[in-house]
């Protein structure tokens, strides 16, 4: 499955994207979300440890199952405040 | 460009909150949070630093997830006013370039008596802290500039 994931902050620069399109082989978990994001762009990998991803706005575990056509984003650890 | 957030009120509930591009005005939150039959208003307002340990900082950004922010600070406001029996909450954090010494966060809430707001004001900021899609990019005087991702 195609999966867009939108970046933030230092993924974001890491990266120098806004989003990725990433191919994730089913089953199609936030974990496996992840992974795909690690092995498309190496060098998120020291960063992606500590991330985590939001399905449609809300932090998700990593066994959960993403379907086709949710909003991801990778949310490195925060710091508002 | 950093995308604002418009105040959103939610329902009957008492809850203001937004993300802002500019310098935040404290009198619309102070508007909101009074009634007249509150008896305690509280405050915390999170400021800019120089100094972080040894290095100095010449401004900090931030950036949000706007959306996904928004939606996690009403979540939070309306938990607070659950938990600490409040009458209001305002929540408003700035985006952006914030020079150092102004405003970044800025968080009033009212009740009838002080200890619901005293006390909802430190649980609001640990959970803001950990879990609201907020970064901020500390640039040095040195000219360098990092990402803060506590771990």
């Amino acid at each position: 499955m195609n999966c867009q994931v939108l970046l933030f902050a230092a993924a974001r620069d890491l990266a120098n994207s806004e989003r990725i399109d990433v191919e994730v082989p089913p089953p199609v978990t936030a974990a496996a979300v992840l992974d795909g994001l690690g092995r498309q762009v190496p060098r998120l990998l020291p960063l992606l440890p500590a991330c985590r991803l939001a399905v449609d706005q809300a932090f998700v575990p990593a066994d959960f199952p993403v379907s086709a056509g949710s909003e991801l984003a990778l949310i490195p650890p925060v710091s508002g405040g | 460009m950093t995308p604002e957030s418009n105040p959103i009120l939610i329902g009957s509930q008492r809850v203001r909150v937004e993300l802002i591009d500019r310098p935040i005005d404290r009198r619309p939150l102070s508007d909101f949070i009074r009634d007249p039959d509150t008896g305690a208003q509280a405050w915390f307002e999170g400021v800019t630093r120089r100094m972080t340990g040894s290095q100095q900082t010449d401004r900090l950004e931030y950036e949000a997830f706007t959306p996904m922010a928004t939606r996690q600070l009403q979540e939070l406001a309306a938990q607070a006013m659950d938990a600490f029996s409040l009458t209001a909450v305002a929540i408003t954090h700035r985006l952006g370039v914030v020079p150092i010494g102004e405003a970044s966060i800025l968080i009033g809430c009212s009740a009838a008596h002080r200890k619901g707001p005293l006390a909802a004001l430190p649980w609001l900021m640990d959970q803001i802290k950990a879990d609201v899609a907020i970064w901020k990019r500390e640039h040095f005087a040195g000219g360098q500039s990092q990402w803060v991702h506590p771990q």
